[in-house]
């Protein structure tokens, strides 16, 4: 009998164990040291963040692959996991600001945002569902804790209960569908499955099924409509910082996920398979925009906005090309950008527990009162309307280009259509700040040193890849998953 | 230094963004020094790169960098990068340097000014813009600065925004130079599918290896950017904008509407000079143009009574005599007048700004007189400048003029009627630069007692800075002395690498033609004599008519009347614009496009779409309960009909 022994390469989860350590050092400390001031627990954790960038860049395009095939270190995974790093990283600088000064407890707040990382890493370097799934479940559970975690508040709390709850929903279809798949083809890993595909056609019900119900659990992680509904509730509910990285970092770990899905199983090479994707799409970029020209409070409005954003996402997952690929993960990267921005923005602007200044009327003349929240904001929100010379319009056109190639004319037209509708509500914002005059006079607090830095970078970041796109699009292109 | 090019542009973009951000709350005298600062900053890392060029091997003066790839679609590409070679060093250190004194004199004149701090961010993204234009190493990138120089120029038109009139000027400027700039852009997109690429190195090789001389491609590109150079330098028959441009604050105007941005249609021809030797035919039209230029512009100089006006004219005219060096392929003659111009026009026009300032801002020559008792540095200022311009020798304007005038009849390309039209509009520039000296700094003080009482000589940042474009004007043309004059001309000699490839065309086709090339020395003494005498002939008159015996304007005005009459009127030609060109649009679009078109038509979509969307919007947004068993209901029914579609359909 033949025995080999398993490849471990340990270095290939350097930086999710890395990450662990520090949440865990997060959550110890204060047990030994007193009166922990929260902006030394976000160095640490931003001590963290970086550790794990260098051990990132350090894999870059070794493509190892460890643990016997179970962990999968290449370009595309460390791409993923960089842009969620930069995520984190943003989210750590807007906790610093006035109105997050009501967590009741710092130290879970940084070890939750860190597991939670280590979650999306686990998510983006695997082609195993199971370990997938444990990814999903570890990024999950960190976020129910973290939409909660304004323990005072009732609407955290609804946040965190709505969240759950129909998360839970949402894993079974995904568990359900491993299981499908499993039953069929003998194996858990996407590679063996699309050798067994390749073999017997995408054809059969627990096949198809499985994979059907595989896209479900995905889509609500990624909130494409109809598996939407759960995101203006989380998002508003949840504290700012929490719903900014949510907003990019799951989103993207749910596509990094469905792209490896679809380019190792190829159910896109099926046409029924492509008009589903297309109609849901079609859905999720028509509803998030629609619906958010109809809200009057901001945080609820980029909620929806994101929802919208979901759906150009997916747009270029149907082009099925590397290059949507590649388009894909530059959008994320200025999406996360700009979006993270826009939250930070809210935040910066946000009073107090009772006076979070959330409404569209808040942000009347602010623009000249606050000069550079504003000029930040009215960057972000040209952004993700697509304007240029900022990144949001770049990478829309990447995406639409690459859907244009492979033959999707209309639905990129949909797509333009709906950036002119968005074009409404994000303007909306600008006119509020620079075009009216303020209703009452709002008390606004000092920005802390981090979240103007924040801001700072976001907004640089923005205009940056939207005036030398191309350094960041190479970069991308070298991180693509090969044809399989 | 050469690798330190991007610090040139860079230094104003700081100027701007810092006083953007901060410009609202410092004091005047902060936000100037700043916004000088930067440009002197930028002058110095010129002036070392010249140094730096000047040490190269004579055939390796040209250098690139290019900073980053700026957009990549298909087989299109573009770079933000810069080409740094003896012409754009020049146009470098021409803009930097001029903007550097006219920013000093700006501290001085924009003094108690609302806009003062917009006004220097204006100025310094105006500087930034010009010198992307001229550093630029591709079409596009050309093309921005180009389009910066143009909004720059709109912005400050209109400074004073409260009064319409100046609000009109800018729109004219901005509106004419469309016309213009939808040629330049047409070429540059001719440029492309006939290259495949817009690199101006890739261009200009291949236009030299692939295409002979006469090419119909080249003969239309050369004729379509030929027309964003009418526009964008105010030459025959898109010059209206220019004399109204004169709305805007002085400074501005000797800066943008003299000294720079008006000259960049001369520097792109210089820059392009491969694709015009190509194109004869073109080159031909370039010349007449400007020869017509430099004398109908010189008329009208004549007859105007506003002291920026004529010196509005007298640019058009003397942008004339560029474009026509350009045109007989004299391109280093060109762009040896562009800066002496430079130097002379923009001393003129401050000192128009220092006369206006003691005027209580008023422009009228009639009402003023005498005021060379009063402004002593004002006067002598301008009179050198004046020299300079009318070409006296050896003052700068008369090596750089000359140059032309002698190409223009001496050239493969030039001829006698080119010349003579020169000529005659040099003895005109002198009538009517001294009439201006003359009528104003001479004779009586006409101005009421209100105004008479205020009259001064201004602060020192202006006077210095007056003084010192005034000794550039006087010496600015000793770098260029002709062959004639025992001068070995190194200008022309530290251009050459830019136009070798042009000279190179131009010789072998000659060979071909059995063009004789040789002119003696003894013809362009005469020539010179000639036209010398045709300028003291305008001086003397001007003395004659102004100093002398001042009752025979009005006396010859009135014999000839309807000439007179024409020419004071600008040949009407504002006039006839608005007949044929600007009222037919105008009711096109009233009537049927805004009318009809837009408020029926497009208005009617876009409000039906607007209220669908929004009830969409209100509609779905019922949907979102709250509660959390909807949701889940919502979610199965997304389950179930994806399930019933991709499995069992």
């Amino acid at each position: 009998m033949d025995l080999s022994l398993p490849v471990i390469h340990i270095q290939s989860i350097y930086p999710q164990m890395i990450l662990v350590l520090f949440a865990i050092i997060v959550v110890i400390l204060p047990l030994f040291v007193h009166n922990l001031k929260r902006e030394l627990l976000a160095l640490i954790s931003v001590v963290g963040l970086v550790l794990a960038y260098f051990s990132l860049i350090n894999l870059w395009g070794q493509n190892l692959t460890g643990f016997n095939g179970m962990i999968v270190g290449d370009n595309f995974s460390i791409a993923f996991s960089i842009i969620f790093l930069v995520g984190a990283f943003l989210a750590v600088l807007l906790s610093l600001n006035t109105v997050e000064n009501e967590y009741l407890n710092y130290s879970d707040f940084y070890s939750m945002l860190l597991f939670a990382l280590v979650g999306l890493l686990m998510m983006v370097s695997s082609t195993n569902l199971l370990v997938i799934f444990i990814g999903l479940e570890i990024l999950s559970i960190s976020l129910y804790v973290l939409a909660g975690i304004r323990k005072m508040r009732v609407d955290s709390i609804e946040a965190s209960l709505k969240y759950f709850l129909l998360g839970a929903f949402a894993t079974g279809f995904l568990l359900y569908g491993i299981a499908l798949l499993y039953g069929a083809s003998g194996s858990i890993d996407l590679v063996e499955i699309g050798k067994y595909i390749q073999a017997n056609g995408f054809s059969g019900t627990f096949i198809l099924a499985g994979a059907a119900m595989l896209l479900i659990g995905l889509s609500f992680k990624a909130a494409f409509v109809p598996f939407h509904m759960w995101t203006p509730d989380v998002y508003q509910g949840a504290p700012t910082p929490v719903t900014a990285f949510m907003s990019a970092g799951v989103k993207g770990a749910a596509l990094a996920v469905l792209l490896r899905f679809v380019w190792t199983i190829a159910p896109l090479s099926k046409a029924d398979w492509t008009i589903a994707i297309w109609i849901i799409a079609f859905l999720t970029m028509t509803v998030g925009n629609v619906v958010a020209i109809a809200q009057s409070n901001v945080k609820r409005m980029l909620a929806y906005s994101s929802i919208a954003h979901a759906g150009y996402l997916l747009v270029g997952v149907l082009a099925g090309s590397q290059l949507g690929q590649a388009s894909i993960m530059y959008y994320l990267l200025v999406y996360t950008m700009m979006n993270l921005g826009a939250f930070g923005v809210i935040s910066y602007l946000g009073n107090s527990n009772k006076q979070e200044n959330l409404n569209l009327r808040d942000y009347r003349g602010l623009g000249f009162k606050h000069p550079f929240a504003g000029l930040a904001m009215a960057i972000f929100m040209f952004s993700l309307a697509g304007v240029p010379p900022t990144g949001g319009f770049v990478g829309k056109f990447y995406l639409f280009n690459s859907a244009i190639q492979a033959g999707y004319l209309w639905l990129v037209i949909f797509g333009v259509m709906n950036s002119v509708i968005s074009a409404y509500y994000y303007l909306r914002v600008v006119v509020n700040l620079y075009m009216h005059e303020p209703e009452k006079e709002v008390a606004v607090p000092k920005a802390s040193l981090g979240l103007s830095f924040a801001l700072l970078i976001a907004m640089v970041a923005v205009l940056q890849m939207g005036i030398m796109s191309s350094s960041y699009f190479e970069f991308f292109r070298q991180a693509v998953i090969a044809m399989p | 230094m050469l690798d330190y090019v991007w610090l040139v542009p860079l230094f104003p973009l700081l100027g701007v963004i810092f006083n953007t951000i901060f410009g609202w709350k410092l004091k005047e005298k902060v936000v100037g020094i700043i916004g000088s600062t930067t440009i002197g900053l930028s002058l110095l890392v010129s002036i070392l790169l010249l140094l730096d060029l000047l040490k190269l091997p004579e055939h390796h003066k040209i250098f690139e960098l290019t900073l980053f790839k700026w957009i990549a679609a298909g087989s299109f590409a573009a770079e933000i990068g810069f080409q740094i070679d003896p012409l754009s060093v020049i146009m470098m250190l021409v803009v930097t340097g001029v903007s550097f004194v006219i920013h000093i004199y700006s501290i001085g004149y924009m003094h108690g000014d609302r806009g003062f701090n917009r006004f220097f961010i204006f100025m310094n993204l105006f500087v930034f813009a010009m010198l992307l234009l001229v550093m630029a190493n591709n079409f596009l990138l050309m093309f921005v600065g180009w389009e910066g120089v143009g909004l720059c120029s709109y912005l400050l038109i209109g400074f004073w925004y409260e009064d319409n009139n100046n609000a009109d000027a800018g729109k004219k400027a901005f509106i004419v130079n469309r016309i213009g700039d939808f040629g330049f852009l047409l070429g540059i997109f001719l440029i492309f599918t006939t290259f495949g690429t817009i690199d101006f190195t890739d261009v200009f090789h291949k236009a030299a290896v692939n295409f002979h001389v006469g090419d119909g491609t080249m003969v239309a590109i050369a004729l379509l950017l030929f027309i964003g150079a009418v526009g964008k330098s105010a030459q025959l028959p898109l010059y209206v904008w220019l004399p109204d441009a004169m709305a805007g604050p002085t400074p501005v105007s000797a800066l943008i509407h003299a000294a720079t941005m008006v000259t960049a249609g001369v520097y792109m021809i210089a820059r392009t000079n491969v694709i015009y030797t190509l194109a004869p035919a073109a080159l031909m039209v370039v010349a007449i143009v400007g020869a017509l230029t430099a004398i109908y512009a010189a008329t009208i100089g004549i007859t105007q009574f506003d002291i920026k006006k004529v010196l509005a004219y007298s640019t058009i005219s003397q942008i004339g005599y560029m474009i026509l060096a350009c045109g007989v392929g004299a391109y280093s003659a060109g762009i040896f007048h562009l800066m002496t111009h430079a130097f002379f026009k923009a001393c003129l026009f401050l000192g128009a700004g220092s006369v206006m300032h003691a005027m209580s801002n008023n422009t009228d020559i009639r009402i003023m007189g005498g005021l060379r008792k009063y402004m002593p540095a004002t006067f002598w200022t301008f009179l050198l400048a004046t020299l300079a311009i009318s070409g006296i020798p050896g003052f700068s304007g008369f090596f750089s003029k000359d140059e032309i005038l002698w190409q223009s009849f001496s050239s493969s390309y030039g001829n006698f009627w080119l010349w003579i039209l020169g000529a005659v509009a040099a003895g005109i520039t002198a009538f009517y630069m001294f009439r201006l000296v003359f009528v104003t700094f001479y004779g009586k003080l006409r101005a009421d007692e209100e105004i008479a009482r205020h009259v001064h000589e201004s602060p020192k940042t202006m006077t210095v800075s007056l003084w010192i474009l005034a000794g550039l004007s006087v010496i600015g043309g000793f770098i260029g002395i002709p062959a004639i004059f025992g001068g070995g001309n190194r200008f022309e000699h530290f251009l050459e690498p830019v136009f070798e490839k042009s000279a190179a065309i131009r010789e072998s086709a000659m060979a071909v033609h059995g063009y004789a090339v040789e002119q003696g020395h003894s013809l362009e003494w005469t020539l010179m004599g000639i036209v010398f005498a045709i300028v003291l002939l305008g001086i003397g008159l001007a003395y004659l008519m102004y100093i002398k015996k001042t009752d025979l304007p009005g006396l010859v005005s009135r014999r000839i009347k309807p000439v007179y009459q024409l020419v004071f009127n600008k040949y009407y030609v504002d006039e006839i614009y608005n007949a044929l060109v600007v009222q037919p649009i105008k009711n096109v679009s009233d009537y049927l496009l805004w009318k009809f078109v837009d408020v029926k038509l497009i208005d009617g979509t876009v409000n039906g779409t607007g209220y669908l969307v929004r009830f969409a919007g209100r509609s779905l947004r019922t949907i979102q309960t709250g509660f959390v068993q909807n949701y889940a209901l919502v979610f199965i029914l997304g389950v179930v009909l994806l399930l019933l579609y991709v499995v069992f359909i």
